[in-house]
Formats: C-alpha cells, structure tokens, sequence
C-alpha cells in the first residue's frame, strides 16, 4: 500500500478508489474493476483502445465535463468520472 | 535576432530537433499534446526515462532561456499556410510559424477481427501506452498478439508490470523470423543484441508463430481469444488481449499543411526538406523505422531548417537507420491472409458500428463513407481509415481541419482571432 500522500482519490461512478499519483484517468477505471468508458451507437460498451488519443475510444466525463480522453487525462485528488456516456 | 524554430511533437525526434536547433543557437517553441515530453517510446516523462539521449536533450531543454515548451497542447489544424491553430487548456490560440518541422510520430495499425470491440481488448503500443500511463494489470492475464517487434516490447513490459503473459502470438512464420534475426545480426549488431536480450527476457512464454486471430470472446468484457496457427485452434483464457499489426506515420496535419504525402507517409528528401520550402519532417511520419531513425532525422531536420549542413556523423546514422526500416517492412508487412480475419458482421468502424458488410458494395473510401458514416465519427477514420486500405484498398488521403476533435470555445477563439 502507498502512503495517502502519494495517492489521488477519485470517484468513479460514485465508487471511491485510490490510485497512485500521475497516472490515467484508464488506470483509475481498471482500478475501480470498470471496464468501460462509452456506449457505441449501437449500445455496446466500450473502452480504451489505442491508449494515445487517437481512437477516442476513451472518453468519459471528468468533472461534469463530457468527451474527456480517460487516457490521456491525470487523476486528480477529488476527480469525479462518470462512464457510460452514449455521445 | 534569433532565428526560431517550431517543432510538433516532442517524442525522439522532436527532442533531437530541439536540442540539435537550441545547440546551434536558434530558438525554438516545442509543442506536443501530452502532459509530458517523450512521445511513444519515451512515455511517462523525464523521471522515468534510462536512454541518455532523452535526459540529455531534457536537461539542455529544461529552463533554456530560448526554448518554449508547449506540453498538453494539441495542434488542431492550420489557419493560413504559416499559423497552427492550437488548443490548450480549453482555449484556442494561434501559433504563427517561419520554420516548422514536423515530428507527429505514428499511430498503430489495427485491424479488425471478430470481438476486436470489447473491453479488455487493445493495440499492442495501446496497451504499452496504458501501462506506462499506470494501468494496473498486475496479475491480470494477457495475450499479445498480430505482427512486428512491439509485441515483443510489450510483453516485456506487461511482464514487468507483473502480468501473467499467456501468449505472444506472431503473425509471420518462423523462417521469415529467423532471416530478420540474421539481417540484425549481419548489419544491426545492437538491435540484435536488443532483441536477444529482450527474448531472454521472455522466455517461457509460448511464442507462437505463423499464426492469426480467430476472435476475441466475451459478453460485455473480454475473456478469451481464439488463436488459428496452421489448421489448429489453440483457446487463450485472458483479461487483456493487445493486438497490433505495425504502425502507420501521421500525417493529417501534414496533409492539412499541403505537404506531399507518398505511400502514407510525408514525402522527405535528403535534408528532412517536405514539399514546402518551410516545413521539414523527421521521425515516424516520415516512414516507420524506429527511435534511432527519429532521433538521427530530427537532427538532420534541425540542422537544414537552420541552413547548416549534417555533420559526417549524421548521415551514416541515418542510413542505417533506413536499412533498420527496410528489414522491418519487409519481414512484417502485415499479409494479405489477414484480411481473412474479418468476418461480414465484424465491426471495421468503431466510432459508427460500421460492419464490413455494409461496406463492402461500395467502390471507394468517399462512397462508403456518404452512405454509411465510415470514417465520419470523432476518430475521423484515423482507427478504420487504414484499416479500409489494407481491407479494401481504398486510399483516404483527405484531411479535414480541425483534424482532432476540438472544443467550440477553442474554436470560436480562433474565429475571433480572424486565424480559422
Ligand atoms: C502506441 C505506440 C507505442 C509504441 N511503443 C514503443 C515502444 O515501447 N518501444 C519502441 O521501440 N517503439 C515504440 N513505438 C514506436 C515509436 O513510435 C518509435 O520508436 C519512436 O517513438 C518514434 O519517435 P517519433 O519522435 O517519430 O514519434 P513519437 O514518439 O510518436 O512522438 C510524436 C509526438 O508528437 C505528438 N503529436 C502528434 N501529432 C500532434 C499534434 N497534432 N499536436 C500535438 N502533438 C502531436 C504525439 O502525441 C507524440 O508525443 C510505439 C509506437 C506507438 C504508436
């Protein structure tokens, strides 16, 4: 276990969790045992793919703010994410 | 006055540009979209690099009095023929440019196979990435899998992540695999002893060769893959399947410069020099080949930009980095067997849930894309553009400006600004 110094705790979907400092918003999901960030236009679900900002894949919303790259965005002490988006 | 120099991207080319332009007592303002320098193979920032050419390059960079760095700043486009139009935190500003060089790396070839979709299922650079971006899969169970030397690479970092790599599953067959390995050994001493070492790291892990995806399994998350290697089926158990077939240069924003791309990648000539007298490229845009390739062209690049000739170091760097790519596309070239992956329901556009069936009736790129939306999602085909030629042989040359989503405040700034 790491100090709580050098961790971030975020939210996601309501479900607290903390994650080591630095890292994606991604490594915050799969901490959290979630593996999705969208909904596909046809309802699947879906999540990180490529990893460098190209697929799009990823994207949740952070903060309240939608269309947000889990992985190229850093944990935040106190971030919120919602998944599951469907835009 | 100072002679300034702009470069996109700060991966190994870009930091090599940079330092080369600082050295030679130019200016320069380095801009790249993540939140740290470093680009693919050099992700995750300074504190975690060990190949000195980064640290040197950072050190000489870091609070130079001449060099701005513009980090988590994405290059969405161009207004005018010498302005970028970048957005960073949220805003739009215009960057107006002189002298420009292009590093804007590469991104992974994908190609689809029958549950390619689910979650837990990556590129093979993608799922590097993501373990470098501190994804944990510490136990979790993994296989690698398509073609090229990155799901070497990958699997050595899975496994020290403290992955349990199932299997690593090549494409080629192994006597096309052991004549790459002699080509290392009779002209890339290093990159053989690199490869050695890097198998010796992973040995125990079945390397299974000649083989392809059949698909990947599961409801809603991934849970296993089907692998055909001859006219065997093998059934891996995983939580992560990373598959990548190779790399593909970015070029959208070259494209969108009016810079000549030739067979995917921006068209150089011996001084880094593109089509446009102000604009050079160097690294992974250029053609795939590897960080040695970056970091000896992005010297080149700098250097011609600044009027000064390579020094007789330069060139044979270059050249061999060149042999390096040639062996690489030749021994990976990703076959025409694989096509064969993709079944007719098979997603091929993950932004639109475009199956190939519906695009097969159609004769070209532009056609399919005005009649069932390939290409036209938030990926703007950058996922299934290439897919769709390797398929279908369909070229996709267009660029479209912004060539990454952009925010409408971003937008509207640059609007204001009279630059869009
Ligand atoms: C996903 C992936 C993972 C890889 N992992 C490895 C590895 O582990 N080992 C290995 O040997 N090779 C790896 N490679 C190959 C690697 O690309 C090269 O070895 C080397 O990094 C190429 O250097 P480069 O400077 O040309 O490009 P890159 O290192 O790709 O750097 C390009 C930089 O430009 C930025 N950029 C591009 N377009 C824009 C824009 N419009 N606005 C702002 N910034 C932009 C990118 O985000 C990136 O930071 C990987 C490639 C990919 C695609």
């Amino acid at each position: 276990m790491s100090p709580p110094d050098l961790s971030s705790r975020v939210v996601v979907d309501g479900v607290a969790v903390d994650v080591p400092r630095g890292v994606t918003v991604v490594a915050a999901l799969v901490a959290a045992n979630s593996l999705c960030t969208r909904r596909s236009v046809t309802g699947q679900r879906r999540f990180a793919f490529c990893g460098i900002g190209q697929c799009q894949e990823c994207r949740v919303t952070v903060d309240g703010c939608a269309n947000q790259l889990a992985c190229g965005t850093i944990c935040a002490d106190g971030m919120t994410i919602a998944t599951g988006g469907d835009w | 006055m100072k002679t300034l120099v702009h470069i996109v991207g700060s991966g190994p080319a870009g930091l090599s540009a940079a330092r080369t332009a600082l050295d030679a007592g130019a200016r320069i303002c380095l801009i790249d979209d993540n939140h740290a320098p470093g680009g693919q193979i050099w992700r995750g920032g300074p504190a975690r690099w060990t190949d000195a050419r980064a640290r040197d390059a950072w050190n000489l960079l870091r609070g130079h009095p001449d060099c701005t760095v513009m980090q988590d700043a994405q290059v969405i486009g161009c207004g005018g023929s010498r302005t970028l139009l970048v957005e960073t935190g949220g805003r739009g500003v215009p960057v107006p440019f002189e002298r420009l060089v292009l590093c804007s790396g590469s991104r992974e070839l994908s190609l689809p196979f029958p549950g390619w979709t689910l979650p837990g299922v990556t590129g093979a650079g993608g799922l590097q990435a993501l373990i470098k971006g501190g994804m944990p899969v510490c136990g979790r169970r993994v296989v690698i899998a398509g073609t090229g030397p990155l799901l070497l690479a990958t699997a050595s970092t899975a496994l020290r992540a403290g992955a349990h790599v199932a299997a690593i599953v090549e494409h080629q067959p192994w006597s096309r695999l052991s004549a790459f390995g002699f080509g290392l050994l009779s002209r890339h001493g290093r990159k053989f002893l690199q490869a050695a070492s890097l198998f010796a790291e992973l040995r125990g892990i079945p390397y299974v060769t000649g083989a392809r995806l059949v698909e990947a399994q599961g409801e809603d998350v991934l849970r296993g893959v089907v692998v055909r290697t001859g006219d065997r089926d093998i059934d891996y158990a995983c939580d992560f399947l990373a598959a990548g077939f190779g790399l593909v240069p970015n070029t959208d924003l070259a494209r969108a410069l009016g810079c000549e791309i030739v067979d995917g990648a921006i068209h150089v000539d011996d001084g880094q020099r593109t089509s446009r007298a102000d604009i050079w490229a160097a690294g992974e845009c250029t053609g795939i080949g590897g960080v040695d390739k970056a970091v000896a062209e992005g010297r080149i690049a700098a250097l011609d930009a600044l009027g000064l000739p390579p020094s007789g170091r330069d060139l044979p760097l270059r050249r061999a980095s060149h042999a390096f790519a040639a062996l690489l596309a030749r021994t990976f070239a990703p076959g025409a067997s694989l096509r064969a992956m993709c079944g007719p329901e098979t997603i091929v556009c993950r932004c639109e849930d475009v199956t190939r069936a519906r695009l097969l009736p159609h004769r070209d790129w532009r056609e399919a894309k005005l009649a069932t939306r390939v290409g036209m999602g938030p990926c703007q085909g950058k996922t299934c553009g290439a897919a769709c030629a390797f398929l279908f042989g369909w070229s996709h040359e267009d660029a479209r400006i912004p060539i990454m989503p952009a925010t409408a405040r971003a937008l509207s700034d640059f609007a204001k600004q009279g630059e869009a």
